[in-house]
């Protein structure tokens, strides 16, 4: 599904964020990326993303060589995939339904059959009885469940959320790592960025752990 | 096809929301380019009013024939024949003194004051050459003829006004291309706004693959939108101004013993006004749009 194979990434004037990273995400995988702040987990999930290029290595998704994919189908790739941000990257001018309804819009889906869809992603993250409210009157939990609802409601292939837990307290970061096992288990390939090590012990899943810029798996 | 149709109803019920939201600024808009608009449209409305008006004396120059006052009618007669067979003439029109007095007693009151003709036998011409030199190679030949007092080409003041309406014209065409720049630069610059109102929702979309078209389809249609209702605006404009104008225009021209009036632009100005403004702003915000675009791309 997604293959690295020696991948360098630095940005210009910065030092190698990424260095010879390379490994294998097979389709249906539960994936944690783990290291401390700084160590390149946003950057690599970005790489994943198709949102940077690499400096040298080889991207694979889906068969597909990301160096070498035209910027003209680069819009494409990234509709596999489903993004929860680090900053969510909510609209906070429109309200939740409308938040949602993004990256229906964007695939070109409409109407009725957008709205029921747009309602099934709010009640899996159980924020249908606020459709109509705007992000900002939102908990950050709150905020962080809508920013996944954005992401699953095209039903994308693959998913990947960087640091959806990050500021949360426990009892919201569990419920929200049960949200993402959840579309695991109905088959979506769901890659979490973490730095937070201890929150993901009891869950089996393949965790790729950077230290500046190196990666190892277990 | 349905996909089509629905994202594109989509991005119109956005774009008008967008608009009622602001309906203020979009007037605002709508009469910046409505007045850039009106002023070469109206120019170009006189200057082609009265190019119609010396359009008339343009076409067919024509060359008026004075008789002497004490020419005899044996010599009219003869003339009249010589013109009647010269190869160089397409017409020839005989204006006998008493019909010319008839005529002007008729007409103005001057007249019935003065006690005896002063008015000579006339020929009115309209040579086959329109050339000026065949003009005033004709001119000059009719002027040796015996009895012939003096003979006036209309040719002249006729050439100047076509080279003075010409001049309009010109001016016409570079006023329309600096305020046509002048409107790209206007819609380009207020879609640049509204896209930095916008710039998390560009970029977001941008990251969960959102294609170029699809970011740039909203602001391509408010643009069109501002060229469109700025035209109808500036069409109100020239023909409230030129309806004003002619309430004045009529009164002078009736000075000079002319019904003259300035006509509307026809459909076909209209249109083309229409035409060029939605172009215009369709063209302003492309620009805006794809700078913002490029700077989002990945490197």
């Amino acid at each position: 599904m997604i293959r690295f194979d020696q991948v360098n990434k630095r940005y210009r004037g910065s030092d190698e964020i990424l260095r010879h990273v390379t490994f294998e995400i097979e389709a249906g995988e539960l994936v944690f990326v783990t290291g401390h702040s700084g160590a390149g987990k946003s950057t690599l999930l970005k790489l994943m993303a198709g949102i940077e290029r690499p400096t040298s290595g080889t991207v694979l998704i889906g068969n597909q060589n990301i160096s070498k994919l035209r910027p003209r189908m680069l819009p494409y790739l990234r509709r596999k995939f489903g993004l929860v941000f680090q900053d969510h990257k909510l609209l906070y001018d429109r309200n939740c339904f409308e938040n949602v309804a993004l990256p229906l819009y964007i695939n070109g889906i409409t109407g009725q059959e957008a709205a029921k869809r747009i309602r099934a992603a709010l009640d899996k993250v159980g924020l249908l009885s606020k459709e109509k409210a705007i992000p900002v009157t939102l908990s950050g939990g709150e905020q962080q469940r809508l920013a996944i609802a954005r992401a699953v409601v095209s039903r994308p292939a693959i998913l990947i959320a960087d640091e959806p837990t990050g500021n949360l307290d426990e009892e919201y970061a569990t419920d929200i790592m049960k949200l993402f096992s959840a579309f695991q288990q109905v088959g979506a390939t769901v890659i979490i960025a973490t730095h937070d090590a201890h929150s993901i012990q009891n869950i089996p899943a393949k965790v790729l752990h950077l230290d500046h810029g190196k990666l190892s798996v277990s | 096809m349905k996909h089509w149709i629905n994202q594109h109803t989509q991005v119109w019920r956005l774009v008008l929301s967008r608009i009622m939201r602001n309906k203020l600024s979009t007037l605002m808009i709508w009469s910046v380019i409505g007045i850039a608009l009106s002023l070469p449209a109206i120019l170009y409305v006189v200057i082609d009013n009265l190019n119609q008006l010396a359009g008339g004396v343009r076409n067919e120059p024509q060359i008026s024939v004075f008789m002497k006052l004490d020419a005899e009618a044996a010599t009219v007669q003869e003339l009249k024949q010589k013109l009647q067979q010269h190869p160089g003439i397409a017409k020839q029109q005989f204006v006998s003194k008493q019909a010319a007095w008839q005529e002007m007693q008729q007409e103005q009151d001057v007249a019935s004051q003065l006690e005896k003709n002063p008015l000579p036998d006339a020929f009115f011409i309209e040579p086959k050459d329109h050339s000026p030199d065949g003009i005033a190679r004709l001119q000059h030949e009719i002027e040796g003829l015996p009895g012939v007092e003096h003979v006036l080409a209309d040719a002249d003041w006729a050439k100047r006004l076509y080279a003075l309406l010409q001049l309009g014209k010109k001016a016409v065409w570079v006023l329309s291309g600096l305020l046509g720049f002048a409107l790209v630069a206007i819609i380009g610059n207020t879609i640049r706004l509204q896209i930095a109102t916008q710039r998390e929702e560009i970029e977001v979309s941008k990251l969960i693959g959102a294609t170029d078209g699809f970011i740039r389809r909203p602001f391509l249609y408010a643009g069109t939108l501002y060229g469109l209702g700025g035209s109808l605006l500036a069409l109100g404009f020239v023909n409230g101004i030129l309806t004003i104008f002619n309430l004045s225009v009529a009164d002078l021209a009736e000075l000079y013993g002319s019904s003259f009036i300035l006509v509307l632009p026809g459909w076909e100005i209209s249109l083309g006004v229409i035409a060029c403004a939605v172009v215009l702003g369709w063209l302003g915000s492309y620009i805006a749009v794809n700078r913002s675009l490029a700077r989002l791309n990945p490197n």
